[in-house]
Parts: C-alpha cells; sequence; structure tokens
C-alpha cells in the first residue's frame, strides 16, 4: 500500500463513541462498531440524502461540482455533510478536477452537475477519464421521472450521451434504491480496471422519502475480476524472459493504478531489465536510474524507441498499446515475442498479439512472475547497446543566451527549483511534450496529463484537484499552452477563491503550437487557424482574477521570477514567453516507424 | 541556433528483421498470413433490464463490429434476457466481441455457438397471390403457413435457418413481393450443451481469454 493510501483520513480520527457499545447485545456487532469509531448519523430520511450518505460511507471527503435546478436536492444534503464540496467554475472542470483527485489519492473523485447543460459539460471530462481508465464517480441531476421523455426544460438523455464514455451508467428509478445505486458506482469506479461511472438523479427520486440506508459499496455479481494470472503461462513467461538477451520492460499507466511500480521497480532491478514507459506509466520507474529510458512513442526518447524496436522480449504491464505508443503495427516492436500483462482480458491482442497472456492484478503477477524467473537473462550487451543509444540520441538541446527562450530550458528551471514528489499536470499540445520530456518524474501519481483523449484544457482544473488531493507539503505545477490555458482558466476564479497553491506555467508561444509544428511538416506551413498573432497579457489577467501574475522573457529572469512564484502562498501564474518556433523532437509521424524517428524536422 | 536534437539520421540506424500484420501479429516477413471474415453466433445472457440493449448496440457501432443480426428475448429466470449477435469477423475482431460484451457490467455470460448450433430465424413474406395454387405450392414446399390471405395478397410466416428463409424468399420472388419483415437469427447450443450459462455456472473470460490465446514456449534465438 502507498504512504498515501495508507494516510489517515478524518473519519479514522474521530472520537470514539462508547455509547454504541451498551446499545449493541451481540459482542461482535459492538466490537465492529467500536473498530469503526463513528457516531451513529440520523437515519436518512429522503433519496438525497441516501446519496449524501453512500458518499460517506465510501469515505469521500472531496466533491467537485455545479450547482442547478436537478441536482439541488443532492446540494441540500451536502450542506449538512463534512464532505468538503468545491464549487467549480465550470463542470468540465469539475469533471478534470475529480478526475486528477482519482490519479493522485488513488480513491474515485467526486464530480456533481445539474441536468441538461451540467450533464453534457461534464462530457469531455468523462470521455477524459474513460480513456485513461481513471477512477472518477459523477452525480448528474435529472428532471423528474414523469418528465423524463417529455423534452423537459433541462432534460438531456445523460446515460445515453455518457454510455461510450463511462465504465457504467445508471439511471435511478427510486428512492429506495438511489443510495445503493451510487455505492455501487462508486465501486466499480475503482474496482478491476478503473473508470468513470455515472448516477443520473431524477430530482424526485432525490426528493422522495425514503428510510433505507444505501448498501456498502460493492460491485454487481456480474462484474467478475481476474488477480491472478494462469500459473501455466507465467511460467512459459518466465522461461521466456530467462531466455532472452534482449528485453524490455513497458510500464503503462496500470502499473500506477495498479500500485505496482514498487513490484515493477524490484523486477526490473534484480534482472537488470531496462525499462521504457508509456505516458501514462510515467512515474512508475525513477527516469534518473541507469536503467531508464524513459518513454517511448511519438514523442518519446530516441533511445527509448531504438530499445522497443529492437528487443526480443517486450514484458508490456498496464498498457493497451495505443497509437501514439506503437506508431504503425507493422513496425511495433517486431522481434519482440510480449508478455503482456492487465486486468482487462479485452486488451490483451487487442492492438498488438500477446504471445504470453497474464490477465490479473498488475502488482500480482508482477510478484507471480518475480517468483517464477529464477535466472536473469543474459543481456550484458543489450544494456550496452541501450546506455550507447542514450548517448547517441541524447535529449541535450540548444539554448543560445542570444535566442529567444527554449521551453526545455524552463521546464528543467522548474524542475530544479521543487521537490522530487512534486505533482505536474499540464494541458496538450507542445508544451505537455516538453513537460514530459524535460521534468525528471521518480515518482508514481505525480505526472497528471491527459493522455488518450488529448483535452486542451486539462491543466488547470486538474491542478485544482491534484492540488486538493495532494500532501500539504507537496508542490503542484501546471505547464499549460496558451491555446489550452484560454480554455479552462476560468478555473483560476476557483483557486483563488480556495486559496489553492499552484504554480502555472503557461508556455506561450502565441501559437497552437503543436498544429503549427505538423502544419510545418506536413502541410507546406500554411499556418490555417493555428497562429494566434495576439494573447492576452496572462499575468494581468491572473492578477485581476486574485491571483499572483509574472512573466518571463528572458533567460536570466528565470530562475528568480520562479523561486518567486513558487514562494507565493496560492495560485501564480508565469506567462512565460517562449520561442514561438520551438518543435518537439524525436518525433514519429502517426503510423510511421518507431525505429525511424525524427531527430530534425527535414528528416520529417 | 540549430533546432532539433542530435544524433544517427534514420537510414545510418539498424532496422529489425521482423514485422507484424494489421492485427499486431508477429509474420514472416516473406508470407502476409492475412484473417480471413468468418460468420458466427455469439449469445449472451444478460441482465433484463432498461439499456441493456442500447448498451450492445452502441457497442456493436462504436467499435465498428460488422454485424448481420441482433436479436433479444427473454429467457426462462425473467430477470435474464438472451442476445443473440450473428457476426462477421475475422478471428481476432471475433474475440474481440466477446471480450468487449463481457465487459458490458449488465452482461453475465458470452458464448460463441459451435457452427452446428440451432440457428432459427422467422420471416414474414408479403406476396401478390394473382396465382393462388402455385403460390400455396411454394409455401408447402418451405413448410409456410398463411398468416393471411386477401384477393390482392397472401402473406407467410416461414421459421427456419437463414439459408432456408433466403431461398424461399427467392422461390417467391416469382410472384412479387410486397413486403418482408425478419426477426434476424435465434439460437441455442445442441444436446446438454449450455449456451450461454448463468453466472458463476461457467469460467470468467478473463480464463477463456487466457486459453483462447495460445502461447508458444520460450524459443530461444
Ligand atoms: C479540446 C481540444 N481541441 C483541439 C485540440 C487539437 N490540438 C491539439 S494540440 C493543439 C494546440 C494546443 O495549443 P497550446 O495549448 O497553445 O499548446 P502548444 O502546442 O502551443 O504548446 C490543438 C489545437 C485538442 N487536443 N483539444
Ligand atoms: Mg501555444
Amino acid at each position: 500500500m502507498s504512504e498515501r493510501a495508507a494516510k489517515v483520513t478524518p473519519a479514522d480520527e474521530e472520537e470514539q463513541d462508547d455509547d454504541q457499545i451498551t446499545d449493541s447485545a451481540a459482542p461482535d456487532a459492538a466490537q465492529e462498531i467500536d473498530a469503526e469509531s463513528e457516531t451513529t448519523p440520523e437515519p436518512v430520511t429522503s433519496g438525497a440524502e441516501a446519496v449524501v450518505r453512500a458518499l460517506e460511507n465510501a469515505g469521500v471527503e472531496h466533491a467537485f461540482g455545479v450547482q442547478g435546478g436537478a441536482i439541488m436536492p443532492v446540494y441540500d444534503a451536502l450542506y449538512d455533510s463534512e464532505i468538503y464540496h468545491v464549487t467549480m467554475a465550470h463542470e468540465q472542470g469539475a469533471a478534470h478536477a475529480a478526475d486528477a483527485y482519482g490519479i493522485v489519492s488513488g480513491k474515485p473523485g467526486i464530480c456533481l452537475a445539474t441536468s441538461g447543460p451540467g450533464a453534457t459539460n461534464l462530457v469531455t471530462g468523462l470521455a477524459d477519464a474513460d480513456m485513461d481508465s481513471d477512477p472518477m464517480m459523477a452525480l448528474t441531476g435529472q428532471v423528474p421521472t414523469e418528465l423524463v421523455g417529455n423534452d423537459a426544460f433541462q432534460e438531456t438523455d445523460t446515460t445515453g450521451v455518457t454510455t461510450p464514455v463511462t465504465k457504467d451508467n445508471t439511471f435511478s428509478s427510486h428512492s429506495d434504491t438511489v443510495g445503493s445505486d451510487v455505492s455501487e458506482a462508486f465501486a466499480l469506479a475503482s474496482e478491476g480496471r478503473p473508470g468513470p461511472t455515472l448516477v443520473d438523479l431524477p430530482k424526485d427520486v432525490t426528493n422522495g422519502e425514503t428510510d433505507r440506508e444505501p448498501d456498502a459499496p460493492s460491485v454487481p455479481e456480474t462484474y467478475e475480476v481476474q488477480e491472478r494470472a494462469d500459473e501455466e503461462i507465467v511460467a512459459a513467461a518466465a522461461e521466456r524472459i530467462e531466455n532472452s538477451n534482449r528485453p524490455a520492460m513497458l510500464l503503462g499507466g496500470g502499473v500506477i493504478k495498479g500500485e505496482a511500480s514498487e513490484a515493477c521497480r524490484e523486477f526490473a532491478i534484480e534482472h537488470e531489465i531496462p525499462v521504457i514507459t508509456t505516458m501514462p506509466g510515467i512515474g512508475a520507474f525513477p527516469e534518473d536510474h541507469e536503467l531508464s529510458l524513459e518513454m517511448a512513442g511519438m514523442h518519446g526518447t530516441g533511445y527509448a524507441n531504438m530499445a522497443i524496436t529492437h528487443c526480443d522480449t517486450l514484458i508490456g504491464i498496464g498498457t493497451r498499446f495505443d497509437d501514439r505508443l506503437t506508431g504503425g503495427i507493422e513496425t511495433f516492436a517486431p522481434d519482440a515475442e510480449l508478455i503482456h500483462v492487465d486486468i482487462d482480458p479485452a486488451e490483451i491482442s487487442k492492438n498488438i498479439h500477446a504471445d504470453y497472456p497474464l490477465i490479473g492484478d498488475a502488482a500480482t503477477v508482477v510478484e507471480q512472475l518475480a517468483e517464477a524467473v529464477d535466472e536473469s537473462p543474459e543481456a550484458t550487451k543489450w544494456r550496452a547497446q541501450c546506455q550507447q543509444w542514450k548517448s547517441d540520441y541524447s535529449m541535450a538541446y540548444d539554448a543560445p543566451e542570444d535566442e529567444p527562450l527554449q521551453p526545455e530550458f524552463v521546464v528543467e528551471a522548474l524542475d530544479e527549483a521543487t521537490d522530487d514528489d512534486t505533482i505536474v499536470t499540464t494541458g496538450v499540445g507542445q508544451h505537455q511534450m516538453w513537460a514530459c520530456q524535460y521534468w525528471t518524474y521518480t515518482e508514481p501519481r505525480t505526472w497528471v496529463s491527459s493522455h488518450g483523449l488529448g483535452t486542451m484544457g486539462y491543466g488547470l482544473p486538474a491542478a485544482i484537484g491534484a492540488r486538493i488531493a495532494a500532501d500539504d507539503d507537496q508542490d503542484v505545477v501546471c505547464f499549460d499552452g496558451d491555446g489550452s490555458f484560454l480554455m479552462t482558466l476560468q478555473g483560476l476564479s476557483v483557486a483563488v477563491r480556495e486559496n489553492l497553491d499552484i504554480t502555472v506555467a503557461v508556455l506561450n508561444n502565441e501559437y497552437i503550437g503543436m498544429v503549427r509544428q505538423w502544419q510545418d511538416a506536413f502541410f507546406e506551413g500554411r499556418h490555417s487557424a493555428s497562429d494566434y498573432h495576439w494573447m492576452p497579457e496572462f499575468d494581468k489577467l491572473a492578477e485581476a482574477f486574485g491571483a499572483a501574475g509574472f512573466r518571463i522573457d528572458d533567460y536570466d529572469e528565470v530562475a528568480d521570477t520562479i523561486e518567486e512564484a513558487l514562494s507565493y502562498d496560492g495560485p501564480s501564474v508565469i506567462d512565460v514567453h517562449i520561442d514561438p518556433e520551438a518543435n518537439v523532437f524525436p518525433m514519429v509521424p502517426s503510423g510511421g516507424d518507431n525505429g525511424q524517428f525524427a531527430l530534425t524536422e527535414d528528416q520529417l | 541556433m540549430k533546432r532539433g536534437l542530435e544524433g544517427p539520421p534514420p537510414e545510418d540506424r539498424p532496422t529489425p528483421a521482423g514485422r507484424r500484420n494489421k492485427q499486431g501479429i508477429r509474420i514472416d516477413p516473406e508470407v502476409e498470413a492475412t484473417h480471413e471474415p468468418r460468420r458466427t453466433v455469439i449469445s449472451a445472457l444478460v441482465a433484463h433490464e432498461p439499456g441493456v440493449l442500447s448498451d450492445v448496440s452502441g457497442l456493436f457501432s462504436r467499435r465498428q463490429f460488422n454485424i448481420e443480426s441482433l436479436t433479444v428475448g427473454p429467457t426462462k429466470d425473467e430477470d435474464r434476457a438472451r442476445i443473440t449477435v450473428v457476426v462477421e469477423e475475422p478471428d481476432p475482431g471475433i474475440d474481440q466481441i466477446k471480450k468487449q460484451l463481457r465487459k458490458l457490467v449488465p452482461v453475465i455470460s458470452v458464448r460463441e455457438l459451435e457452427p452446428d448450433a440451432m440457428q432459427r430465424e422467422l420471416a414474414l413474406i408479403k406476396v401478390d397471390a394473382e396465382d393462388p395454387a402455385q403460390v400455396s405450392a411454394v409455401a408447402d414446399m418451405y413448410d409456410a403457413t398463411t398468416v393471411d390471405s386477401s384477393t390482392e395478397t397472401a402473406t407467410f410466416e416461414i421459421t427456419g435457418a437463414r439459408q432456408k428463409i433466403e431461398a424461399a424468399i427467392d422461390t417467391f420472388g416469382q410472384f412479387g413481393i410486397r413486403e418482408i419483415s425478419r426477426t434476424g437469427t435465434t439460437a441455442l447450443a445442441r444436446g446438454t450443451e449450455e449456451t450461454a450459462a448463468a453466472a458463476n455456472a461457467t469460467e470468467s473470460t478473463a480464463t477463456e481469454a487466457n486459453r483462447d490465446e495460445p502461447y508458444q514456449t520460450a524459443n530461444d534465438d
């Protein structure tokens, strides 16, 4: 269990109530109550109270949302609850904040919205969480049952709209069962492969009377999760590892979600196997370790892409082999036998054929493999080759003082100025890639980004959610793009109101930079709708919101301004004017061959 | 200023010998292995609750699985319904369909039926009845029941495997078909075999997936 998971929750610290014990007849039950050490809550009287009770029973401490007609009964019940609600400026922000909260804490983040536009505003955030398998639960208000289907005011078929972008969703049909619906959705969000769930709450159901306490969170019987992989295949995979000469581990987001980072580290180090990560897998293995080759894929390091292309055995753990990672399937790890560890059977052989399918919980299966592998592979030459690639394809960049500020320098400077446990969130675009490439991640749950959906605007609301989930002494830094920041910067009002200590560094190129880079490479430099020409002054804008605003134009301002922004107690925004022509390399074009990554534009 | 990064250019890098096909399966670079689509029947036992059918049909359209027909109906247990889908996909696609279906929370179990499973479809065929004698001769040939007749039309009910229905439609064609309505295929496994068993009575998809994927023991290189 991680340190964070073991953290004492306020509920645990509450005073014991001795009266409880005398009330109870059976000694066993008395002990149970004693262990829970909670005061008996008032019985529920309505569906809405049952909803809130379900959240409390599940240990929920925070929620993010926006009020509105159909969800008002739930908010009214929340008024009396210990659950801390963060009122967001936009429902998309509520969803991203809940998503980030889930990533950082490992427990489902909760977001609330009203029916109609409230619910549809959540959709991007749900889709984002679905793509990245982040634990999260949305509660949406709905028009009263008798009006459903009549195109009532603010009616949207929320379960219909969100089915393709949720792990599961439910339309609550009765006040007596609504609390249990929420408990079940909460359990489903994190059990097995995590993902977003949604419960749609018609107003008559939440307003309706009930004295039924919600069931404890548990998944439905039809939902089965396999924890341990088939021993026979484990043995075969172990033999393959022992006999390999060019092994590599590929750690995906599932390693972090499955709390398997420690087991993977031990396994890799014990058997001296080079480690590659996917983008969601960043933080699963310390990037400053000799065995680390960092991230592979479209903007992965040259050495990771060389290693993944030339390995003979690939141990992929908790990864779904997304096309941004694999490039063209035909040229992906073409010499490798694949050992694929995943908790979701549907990921096995979906994109890349698994020679050794190991279905189960990442931490459990890695332990199984660790037990089964007796001898380390004979891979001295391969490791030397990987080290050679590390120096051949170094990520060192050119940053002459008399040229415009290079973004890589800014990322490195912020990394240097903060502790290892600092959480980084991002928008989507070039700045996101620089944040992956030039920050050295060493801990799981410190990299919080929109991977699968690639949602511009994710950065700031994610920083809000991450800040609330993080330990007080952890820093939270958001690297945003100018375009991405514009999409959700209303969240600054939340950060100021809640006095959240976050530092936003806007890598401002006055461009939809990633698109501009592609246009230069693939569309003859025709900058259709990618050149903003002009951007608001983000430092002044921040000040208008009541946050601290800073601006950087030159190298000599970087260190001091970063120091000032970080030490400001509250939200700060640094408008960093970077070289607008800066590009992200290495780069594998879509569907390309990972081993043929371009290091410069003319190689594309 | 130099843009980009240093390092050997693509043409100077070693390239691996292997290749994969579109399904991500490693292949001998010389022989391109392809999986041909095949028609098969998948039966799923699901919780009988609102939204299941749309979950299932949504899954098929979202993931671009090719389906020939999809039917749903109650079972002996009022809390359960059976969905029967006829699909046409290459093997890896069929495998994905089964796993993705099983992943839906209200789905209890999923099975691909043997090719010899009992498969039936019902069709209503409305034809011009200018020549009643000949029309009823054809109807007899296919064991069709007359459901309705008027001076101008006759409507028949035909039950059978898909091939029989197609053949009947072909033959009735000579009289002029006014309208057809077909139910799509429903199916059951033969004998004592269970079609798609209730929860826990079968092994989990996870175990099935493990078994479906033949694995090789290490072949050294
Ligand atoms: C919501 C959304 N709309 C559009 C895109 C397509 N897109 C990808 S990157 C990008 C540019 C982002 O610009 P900016 O935030 O300034 O980042 P930069 O690339 O300049 O660092 C765009 C438009 C997206 N990913 N998300
Ligand atoms: Mg930009």
